[in-house]
């Protein structure tokens, strides 16, 4: 593997780590592990815990993938750059 | 007018447009068929992939369960979607950079054996033929109690029209047609959301109202709801049921579970570049979104409409609607007390009415007293959903059959010619196989659809994801991996769902784990057999490490 795959590939995999730990704690974080206690906290008519089992966590995890979409998208436009010279 | 006639002219203009878009994309090469010729649009084929991904459960079934299972229907909500964050980030771009026609192809490569191949081939036949019965019956139902036709002759139409555009069209047909059913199923579904949100708390948005103020009382309408819960006996609607552990891994085995399914990977064969395939998941998951985030706000207003409706209320003034669907068995209400009003509580001595999820959201328009086009309208909305789901698995069939099986394995010099007729042909037995099954349903389908996500989750996404991110994993690691994850998976189902190997209830799960969310400890075996079995196997030959490197760059 070139120094430039190499180096894209490591890039790539620390955005992938991040943002499954974040994937990780809308969901089974405040969806379903912390929901009795975040349930304590209202907004509006919701309970807060509730609000991330039903809604919140769908929000986020669209969130979640136009945010890697936009650092790919740019991730890879340095890559060939480098890569072309 | 009708509701009968309203539904025959939303449903008549419907068909010709599907079948019209199926002869102008009729596919002309095995490539456009399989994967549309690779030319398709992301957003295009993120709504194709929505309408794909949401089969007539999620439309017709799906709300219902939640306004019956409360905080405990987020295993679904989440399940059905937090998947695609895996596929965007783990598999789809790799896979498009891979560049052939299914999953069967990159497991058969990716570990250079054809064991690997067939593995991957009836992982692929049993999941998609467990779904596509069930989509089958959900057309039946749903042309039975719109048109007022047998089921069968429901089934009967249905099949017809999937016919004409799987066969024809192929990947390219469905791909279009399926963009237009996003369209009617979408609009469908939404509309009586909207009206029902404006009547019960005055807010426009479902997904505000959800968490409003009711327009009569001024409460909130969660807390109402919890209220009427409390007050009938049962868990309040926020809190749920289920064990804590049990919803972590039924959550995680749906995820993962959609991540496998070889109807959705295919998807992303479709469009043109890497970069791609990452933005049309993301399109994809806002389409989906739209319906999953509406969802739970029908539950919770459906929920308290019946309720209000129903509760304590003398039989003889039920609306029309109650009778009508107490016809179809749908609703059931026996007057045990003999006092002439219905008693709906928990406690199963003392409750006299049970209602069937399904009618939740078809009847949910004359429960809250809709004009008769919006009744219609789900019911076009509804059938566009089913068929959509069911010709993508009908082509996955078909494909691994006419390119994993015969092209790639049992007659490699076939024609482009001939492997299209084969690939048209198994398209037609699917539908012929799938229509049987959607008239004389087993009666398993339920405990099957847990097996189908399970299974994907535990053979396909480890196998995928190592052959991806473990450069050492060779075929010994992989085929063990997927064969013992799929044993673990059959195994729990059959001794826990059909009592087999003993049997035992829910007191004997392991962990508190339920068979739905067994598949994510099969997932995990699978993928501790695989690292191991690896380590202490040759590792695999270096034009495969060179394969790798290739689908890691962009």
């Amino acid at each position: 593997m070139s120094n430039s795959s190499s180096r894209y590939w490591q890039r790539n995999k620390r955005y992938l780590l991040i943002l499954l730990i974040l994937w990780f704690v809308v969901s089974y974080g405040f969806g379903i592990l912390l929901a009795p206690l975040l349930d304590h906290i209202r907004v509006g008519g919701f309970k807060l815990g509730f609000w991330f089992a039903q809604q919140g966590s769908i929000y986020a995890f669209v969130a979640i993938i136009f945010v890697y979409v936009y650092l790919m998208n740019k991730l890879d436009k340095s890559y060939t750059e480098e890569d072309g010279a | 007018m009708d509701v009968q006639t309203w539904t025959y002219i939303i449903v008549g203009i419907n068909f010709p447009i599907y079948i019209g878009i199926a002869i102008w994309s009729k596919a002309g090469s095995t490539g456009e068929f399989y994967v549309a010729g690779g030319g398709v649009h992301p957003l295009a084929n993120g709504m194709a992939t929505a309408a794909d991904w949401m089969s007539a459960a999620s439309f017709i079934s799906m709300a219902g369960l939640i306004s019956f299972m409360g905080y405990d229907g987020a295993v679904y909500l989440m399940g059905w979607t937090g998947g695609y964050v895996l596929l965007a980030l783990l598999l789809a771009p790799y896979l498009r950079k891979f560049g052939k026609f299914t999953v069967p192809d990159f497991i058969g490569d990716r570990y250079y054996s054809n064991l690997a191949r067939t593995v991957a081939v009836v992982c692929a036949l049993f999941v998609s033929f467990t779904y596509v019965s069930g989509q089958m019956r959900g057309v039946g139902v749903v042309f039975s109690r719109f048109l007022e036709v047998e089921i069968n002759t429901g089934i009967f139409i249905g099949m017809g029209i999937v016919f004409f555009y799987a066969v024809m069209g192929g990947m390219k047909g469905i791909t279009y047609t399926q963009v237009a059913q996003y369209c009617v199923l979408i609009f469908a579904f939404m509309v009586p959301v909207f009206f029902i949100s404006i009547q019960l708390t005055g807010q426009f948005l479902p997904q505000l109202g959800f968490g409003a103020q009711l327009s009569d009382s001024g409460n909130y309408l969660l807390d109402h709801l919890d209220g009427l819960h409390e007050q009938l006996g049962f868990t309040a609607y926020t809190d749920g049921s289920k064990s804590m552990q049990d919803v972590f891994f039924i959550t995680a085995a749906l995820m993962i579970g959609t991540a496998g399914l070889p109807h959705v990977i295919v998807r992303f064969f479709t469009v043109p570049r890497v970069k791609d395939a990452r933005l049309s998941a993301g399109y994809a998951l806002v389409f989906i979104a739209i319906l999953y985030t509406t969802a739970p706000a029908l539950a919770a207003f459906a929920r308290t409409n019946l309720i209000h409706t129903v509760s304590d209320k003398s039989y003889q003034d039920m609306p029309e609607w109650f009778t009508k669907w107490e016809h179809t068995g749908l609703i059931q209400f026996e007057d045990k007390n003999q006092d002439g009003t219905i008693q709906y509580v928990a406690n199963p001595e003392q409750n006299e009415l049970i209602i069937d999820r399904d009618i939740m959201v078809l009847a949910n328009p004359e429960i809250a007293q809709l004009p008769n086009w919006v009744i219609a309208l789900v019911a076009a909305g509804g059938l566009a959903a089913a068929l959509s789901t069911a010709a993508g698995l009908l082509l996955v069939i078909s494909t691994a059959v006419s390119h994993d099986l015969i092209k790639k394995q049992i007659n490699p010099t076939i024609s482009e010619k001939g492997e299209l007729m084969v690939a048209r042909t198994a398209a037609a037995f699917a539908v012929v196989v799938a229509g049987y099954f959607g008239i004389n349903p087993p009666d398993f389908v339920a405990a099957v659809v847990a097996l189908a996500f399970g299974l994907a989750a535990a053979s396909f996404f480890p196998a995928i994801v190592l052959g991806i991110f473990y450069s050492r994993m060779n075929k010994e690691g992989a085929i063990t991996g997927m064969v013992v994850g799929l044993i673990s998976m059959l195994l729990y189902i059959l001794k826990f769902k059909f009592g087999f190997l003993g049997g035992g209830g829910p007191e004997d799960w392991w962990f508190g784990i339920s068979p739905e969310g067994f598949g994510t400890v099969a997932m995990i075996i699978n993928f501790v057999v695989a690292m191991v079995v690896s380590r202490v196997t040759p590792p695999p030959p270096p034009h495969i490490k060179e394969m790798i490197a290739n689908i890691r760059r962009p």
